[in-house]
C-alpha cells in the first residue's frame, strides 16, 4: 500500500517537532552517546562532549520508521543529524567544519543562553 | 547494486557543473562509501548546509545505495583558488 512510502506521517512530524524543540541540542545517531555504533556518529558525540553542553541522543537503529521519517523531516539522507535550538544544523562533515572554525561553539553558546 | 565512482562523478558533473571534482571511493570497492571534493560556481552565496544539500540532491538516486558520503570540500572557484594559494605558501614557508 502507499502508506509504506510515507514514513513521515503527520503524527511523526508532530512528535519530531516536540523532540527537537524540547531540548537545546539533539543528536539523532547510530547507537547512543555511551555506545556509538558508527564512526561518523561517534565523531559528533566526541565534539559535543568536548563543548561541555548537555545534549540528548536518539538511537535511530532502534526504530526503522523514525529513521526513514527523519530523512524526510530534515531533508537529509544520512545519519548522524544534529539539531540545535530546534533547527537542523547538519551532519558529521558540517559539524566538524563548524567545530574547527569556531561557529559551533558560538551557536551552542547562543542556543544555551536563549 | 553498488554505485561506482563514475556514477557519482557523472551525477555531480551534470547537476553542479564543477570546475574541479574529486571523488574517492572509500569503501574498498563495494561502492557504498565516498569522499567528495567539489568546486562549483553554483555554491556562490550559499551557506555550507545549503551546499551540502545541493550535493545530496544531485545524488538522490545514488544515495539510496550509498552508506556514507563525506563532503570534505564544497567551495566556490574563488575560495578554491585562495585555499590552493595558501597551501602553496604554507608548504613553501
Amino acid at each position: 500500500s502507499t502508506r509504506c512510502l510515507a514514513a513521515l506521517t503527520p503524527e511523526l512530524r508532530t512528535t519530531l517537532d516536540k523532540v527537537v524543540t524540547s531540548h537545546k541540542v539533539v543528536l539523532f545517531m547510530k547507537g547512543t552517546k555511551e555506545f556509538p555504533q558508527c564512526g561518523f556518529s561517534n565523531t559528533v558525540v566526541q565534539i559535543l562532549k568536548s563543548q561541555n553542553v548537555p545534549f540528548e541522543t536518539i538511537n535511530i537503529l532502534d526504530n526503522e520508521m523514525l529513521r526513514q521519517g527523519l530523512k524526510e523531516y530534515s531533508n537529509w539522507p544520512t545519519f548522524p543529524q544534529l539539531y540545535i535550538d530546534g533547527e537542523f544544523f547538519g551532519g558529521c562533515d558540517i559539524t566538524v567544519e563548524a567545530y574547527k572554525n569556531g561557529q559551533l561553539q558560538e551557536l551552542l553558546e547562543k542556543a544555551l543562553c536563549s | 547494486m553498488g554505485v561506482t565512482k563514475e556514477d557519482v562523478e557523472s551525477a555531480l558533473t551534470s547537476k553542479l557543473n564543477p570546475s574541479h571534482l574529486e571523488v574517492i571511493d572509500t569503501s574498498g570497492g563495494c561502492g557504498a562509501s565516498f569522499t567528495v571534493e567539489i568546486v562549483s560556481e553554483q555554491f556562490e552565496g550559499k551557506r555550507l548546509l545549503e551546499r551540502h544539500r545541493m550535493v545530496n540532491a544531485a545524488l538522490t538516486e545514488e544515495m539510496k545505495n550509498i552508506h556514507a558520503l563525506s563532503i570534505k570540500k564544497s567551495v566556490t572557484p574563488e575560495q578554491w583558488k585562495q585555499q590552493q594559494e595558501s597551501e602553496k605558501s604554507q608548504s613553501a614557508a
